[in-house]
């Protein structure tokens, strides 16, 4: 049986997705003026441990690689999906479970990473996991590390296309179409500015696709 | 879709087993992928079928082929080791090539290279020299490349590619006084 809790985590441009799959379609070029200046921060030495919380991407671990970095990769948004999660929610419906969630996920030491790729999975993740998971962040982040993050605008909609972000340069992301994700919610900068209220300071930089880019400073 | 890979695994077999007299575990064993063929070829490889559970540790100075189940550690120093698509995993690694198309769990330490096929799941750190890594591959986890020999060139990020959308810095101005943002 299909757990009901995540029928809603799923849809987006009307397409089928299973698990982990890449939906074939074009892919798309797009610059980043707020990609390159986490590319320029992360640039000043080598040796340093990125934590890319998106799903696996050659391309990423490639250019991170390169750079002479250390990579980390975890898929978030694929760990919130595993169905064993589900409990009852105590209302006859069912939520996910947090706890064991982050038993099983995100088990970093305190200030272990210097930079952070976070895409725009705040749009995507179950709500329960997106305040808990900026804080689990916050405390495996180094303190001065930069956190990369997308935001859709108040212009995209629930069947916003769900991307795979891969690095094309340092100021080029390519955005794989890839399974399909439902987008759950609309950030303003306040709700950003809300979410990274822990972090030291926050940078917005505005595309014109709908998609605001932020640099946080932990 | 299940007749086109039984075809697959049916395939190689004249290629590695003798018609008349056949080792008794041949049976066990499975040839599911392309790229393993070429290795089962050469005949100084290893093979843990498909049918098989080995718990404990592995270690030797030939090539390894697991296409079955193993729990503990494999050492294989200076060889190479691949996983089929059948295989599942669950130990730490050292080799000096380790290709994967089934499930690991656990630590690889390659000396040379990794390589993950589309079709692997690896849940663990890597430490390597050179990675490869296809598309649809799964991995939790750390690489750490390792340094290369002193004159080989650093890797440089792909050239530049055309520009769909750009972006501009703004100020953090805010676009509304709601609290919680919109949801669907």
């Amino acid at each position: 049986m299909v757990p009901s809790f995540f029928s809603k985590f799923f849809g987006g441009a009307g397409r089928k997705g299973t698990d982990d799959e890449v939906v074939s379609g074009e892919r798309i070029s797009r610059r980043s003026t707020g990609f390159n200046e986490y590319i320029r921060a992360i640039s000043r030495e080598e040796g340093l441990k990125i934590l890319d919380l998106g799903s696996t991407s050659p391309a990423n671990i490639t250019f991170m690689t390169g750079l002479g970095h250390k990579f980390h990769q975890e898929d978030v948004l694929r760990s919130a999906t595993d169905k064993a999660l589900v409990i009852p929610n105590g209302d006859g419906g069912t939520t996910i479970d947090v706890h064991r969630y982050f038993d099983e996920n995100l088990n970093f030491e305190r200030g272990e990473f210097d930079a952070v790729m976070f895409w725009d999975l705040a749009d995507f993740l179950p709500e329960p996991l997106v305040k808990p998971l900026i804080e689990r962040i916050h405390v495996a982040m180094k303190p001065g590390s930069t956190l990369f993050a997308l935001f859709h605008t108040k212009d995209a909609g629930p069947d916003a296309p769900f991307y795979r972000y891969n690095i094309a340069s340092k100021d080029t992301l390519e955005l794989q179409p890839a399974r399909a994700y439902r987008l759950q919610r609309i950030f303003n900068n306040r709700h950003v500015e809300n979410l990274f209220r822990d972090y030291s300071s926050i940078k917005f930089f505005l595309g014109r696709d709908n998609i605001r880019e932020v640099l946080v400073m932990r | 879709m299940w007749k086109s890979s039984r075809k697959e695994d049916e395939a190689p077999a004249p290629a590695v087993e003798p018609p008349m007299a056949p080792p008794p575990v041949t049976s066990a064993f499975v040839r599911a992928a392309e790229p393993m063929r070429d290795s089962l070829r050469s005949g100084e490889v290893a093979t843990i079928g498909k049918s098989v559970v080995v718990k404990g540790e592995l270690s030797g100075s030939e090539d390894l082929v697991v296409d079955g189940e193993v729990e503990g550690s494999i050492a294989l120093r200076g060889q190479s080791l691949t996983i089929g698509p059948n295989g599942r995993v669950r130990a730490n690694i050292e080799a000096r090539n380790v290709i994967v198309h089934g499930r690991v769990d656990g630590d690889i330490h390659a000396t040379d290279r990794v390589e993950l096929r589309k079709s692997a799941s690896l849940s663990g750190d890597i430490s390597t020299a050179r990675i490869s890594i296809e598309d649809g591959a799964f991995f939790k986890g750390t690489i750490d490349i390792q340094k290369p020999e002193p004159g080989t060139a650093k890797m440089e990020p792909r050239p530049q590619a055309p520009a769909a959308a750009a972006s501009v810095p703004v100020s953090t101005s805010t676009q509304g006084s709601l609290l919680e943002p919109k949801k669907f």
